[in-house]
């Protein structure tokens, strides 16, 4: 049975469209996070779930009920906001109980769930204090107590941790996935950030300009992107995109011609690139693909190094990202520290076509080739 | 310029830490500029401030405290028409009190103040939660409503005298349209002439308790309100519940602020009834002015001025108290 499902919603003021025609659903017990750039339409979508805003079309069921008549009290759903939304002049007992209150529930079971929920988000000492006197991650907890007061059908995040700083949004993060993990409820996620969607998803719905550009898991997301957009958006450092012409490869396949300063290169694909042949393509190519050679696996198929100009290395530590450039296009590599070359030199590069993607230069769209049955 | 650069750049790579908020606080860098900053431009840069501020220091120093200080020794003379300095210990204070006039005064003070901070108040909250529905013409409504803030109590004083007087104004204008039995004579009458002053009063000082609560109502996040209605809370309780209570450093202010209009209020009781019929709406401050430049009684005036003056920084100190500790405190 499915928990959610949104139904050809659309939204516009005036000639502006905010939501397109936007088609979801997840079974009970399922995380799904809503990712895309600012003003995607995902913030809306989620106030339109909520029933804080009203679609101009289209159907919002939670569980079978059409809730689009529904008032947000009635529709059996909490939230959890970006800027908490605690009431300032109540403690955060008062807080978690008002919803409660609200709906008449008797005083004993209402000692229960604050003492059950202070328990579980370890907020015990905090119950008398007003918002005021907590820090971010403690309001953060609170809001998300208040949440959890009520046991509703569908928790709605709106992008909960972005206020936080990036040391306690990345503990906030993991504390979310285990509390879903232990309460199996179902919960919608808006948040920009890539990584969050990434980590925090069962299922991810990329949005852009009020369209959903991928619906999916986080797996298929990352490696099976449906277009340029969305491979460009979820990712980091961002997938590359060199654009390049189809050529014949040596070995009766399909390959990619390469340029750079150093001289020519052909990249051979898995694919039957056969409609393309002399065409230009976009190909994309994850930085973690392109990595110092490992002479082991050059003879695995696909994969094939090639010396390359370092224009730039950035440490991060685990890993060295460097640049280079190829058909005019800058281009991420990520190696082991020790085999960075050194600026103004050039290094050798493995390239590992195995998960590379093309895409159609003029549109974007993800070109999918049969796969070329190995020689 | 030149001489300065390396030094503030020596500065921020001295730094041990990598935050770069902190660069520009770090003690040293700022010491370094300072003195930079005080060889370049010399000690002009130092007294010009001091030098600007000083007449209007010297001013208030002179007129309000030397003035407060003035009065309050002429407080304890025997001073009549003209000012005395043989000390006269509480005698003043006596008669004051003894006065019947003055406790009329003081009666109508509490009447006047308790009325006008009440319905200012509540007037006040009303019109800016109506307001706050995000409606289409707010921006002219909002500019209606503060408008009487605009015109001196003089003026109010004065218009309203006219509407309210029986023979020219309100009273007048129904007996024209026909309803003869139509009567309405509180400014001349000596029980109810006080509640004409309330009645300008709030009038002129509505639109400003409306501004000043618009402006906390604007102030809270949208997000509380969303989180209140997905709680299950319709929009009575979000205002009774939410919204109001919080705005209780507003309704402080607002209280203040309207306290010592009401304990000031002069010149709308001298425009509206000159303190009469009799002396009804004698209010401490007309009190103090007839006595000390009309009937000749400096001393007696005096006294009702300090007497007036304890009972404004009774109510002034305990805020000002409380908003220097607030930033004390951070």
């Amino acid at each position: 049975m499915s928990a959610l499902t949104i139904r050809n919603v659309k939204k516009s003021f005036g000639n502006t469209h905010i939501l397109k025609g936007i088609n979801l659903s997840i079974e009970a017990g399922r995380f799904l996070t809503l990712v895309g750039p600012s003003g995607c339409g995902k913030s809306t979508l989620l106030n339109i779930i909520a029933g804080l805003e009203s679609p101009s079309s289209g159907e919002i069921l939670i569980g079978d009920r059409n809730v689009n008549q529904l008032s947000p009290k009635d529709r059996d759903i909490a939230m959890v906001f970006q800027s908490y939304a605690l009431y300032p002049n109540m403690n955060v007992r008062k807080n978690i109980l008002f919803g409660l209150e609200i709906r008449k529930v008797p005083k004993a079971e209402q000692a229960a769930i604050v003492d059950r929920i202070a328990r579980m988000l370890q907020i015990e000492n905090l119950l008398d204090r007003k918002p005021a006197q907590l820090s971010g991650g403690q309001r953060q907890r609170v809001a998300m107590g208040r949440a959890l007061a009520r046991d509703p059908k569908l928790f709605l995040f709106d992008e909960p941790l972005s206020n936080l700083d990036a040391k306690l949004r990345v503990s906030m993060r993991a504390e979310i996935k285990q509390l879903h993990q232990r309460l199996k409820t179902t919960i919608v996620y808006v948040t920009h950030d890539q990584i969050e969607a990434m980590t925090l998803g069962d299922y991810i719905a990329v949005l852009n300009n009020g369209e959903v550009q991928q619906f999916g898991t986080p797996d298929a997301i990352y490696n099976d992107p449906a277009n340029r957009f969305v491979a460009d958006f979820i990712g980091s450092p961002p997938m590359n995109f060199i654009p390049c012409e189809v050529v014949g490869s040596s070995s009766q396949g399909f390959g990619v011609k390469m340029t750079h300063e150093g001289g020519d290169f052909v990249l051979e694909a898995s694919g039957d690139l056969k409609p393309w042949l002399g065409k230009h393509v976009v190909l994309g190519i994850r930085p973690e693909q392109i990595t110092h050679v490992v002479t082991s696996r050059l003879d695995e198929r696909g994969v094939s190094g090639h010396a390359c100009p370092v224009h730039l290395c950035e440490p991060t530590g685990p890993d060295t990202l460097v640049t280079t450039s190829i058909n005019q296009t800058k281009v991420l590599a990520r190696v082991r520290p020790d085999t960075a070359g050194t600026p103004g030199q050039s290094m050798d590069l493995m390239f590992d076509m195995n998960k590379a993607v093309f895409f159609d230069p003029t549109t974007g769209e993800r070109l999918r080739f049969q796969l070329l049955k190995a020689a | 310029m030149s001489k300065s650069e390396p030094l503030k750049i020596d500065a921020v790579i001295d730094l041990p830490d990598n935050n770069p908020k902190d660069t520009a606080n770090h003690p040293a860098t700022q010491a370094r500029t300072e003195v930079a900053k005080r060889g370049r431009r010399g000690t002009l840069e130092l007294w010009l401030p001091k030098l600007v501020v000083a007449p209007s220091f010297l001013l208030s120093l002179v007129f309000v405290y030397g003035f407060i200080l003035w009065t309050g020794y002429l407080s304890f003379t025997k001073s009549r028409l003209l000012p005395k300095y043989d000390w006269a210990g509480f005698i003043q204070y006596q008669k004051l009190w003894a006065s019947e006039r003055w406790w009329v005064a003081c009666q109508n003070l509490l009447l006047f103040g308790g009325l006008f901070i009440l319905i200012c108040l509540a007037l006040g909250v009303l019109i800016a939660v109506l307001l706050d529905q995000r409606i289409r013409i707010e921006g002219t409504l909002r500019t209606i409503y503060l408008y009487p803030m605009a015109l001196s109590f003089i003026v109010t004083g004065t218009a309203w005298k006219w509407m309210l007087t029986p023979g020219l104004g309100l009273e007048k204008l129904m007996h024209e349209w026909g309803w003869t039995g139509f009567t309405f004579d509180w400014l001349v009458n000596p029980d109810m002439a006080i509640y004409t002053i309330v009645i300008a009063g709030v009038w002129q000082s509505t639109g400003f308790v409306v501004a000043l609560f618009l402006a906390g109502l604007r102030g809270i996040d949208d997000a509380i309100i969303k989180a209140a209605r997905v709680d299950g809370a319709g929009t009575w309780r979000i205002y009774t519940r939410i919204i109001i209570p919080s705005l209780r450093p507003v309704f402080f202010s607002t209280f203040m602020i309207l306290g010592h209009i009401a304990v000031k209020s002069f010149d709308l009781v001298m425009a509206l009834t000159g303190g009469g019929p009799g002396y009804s709406t004698d209010l401490p401050a007309t009190f103090m002015y007839t006595y000390a430049f009309t009937r000749g009684q400096i001393g007696l005036g005096s006294a009702s001025a300090m007497v007036m003056l304890g009972g404004v920084l009774g109510i002034v100190l305990p805020y000002l108290y409380s908003e220097l500790r607030g930033k004390n405190h951070g």
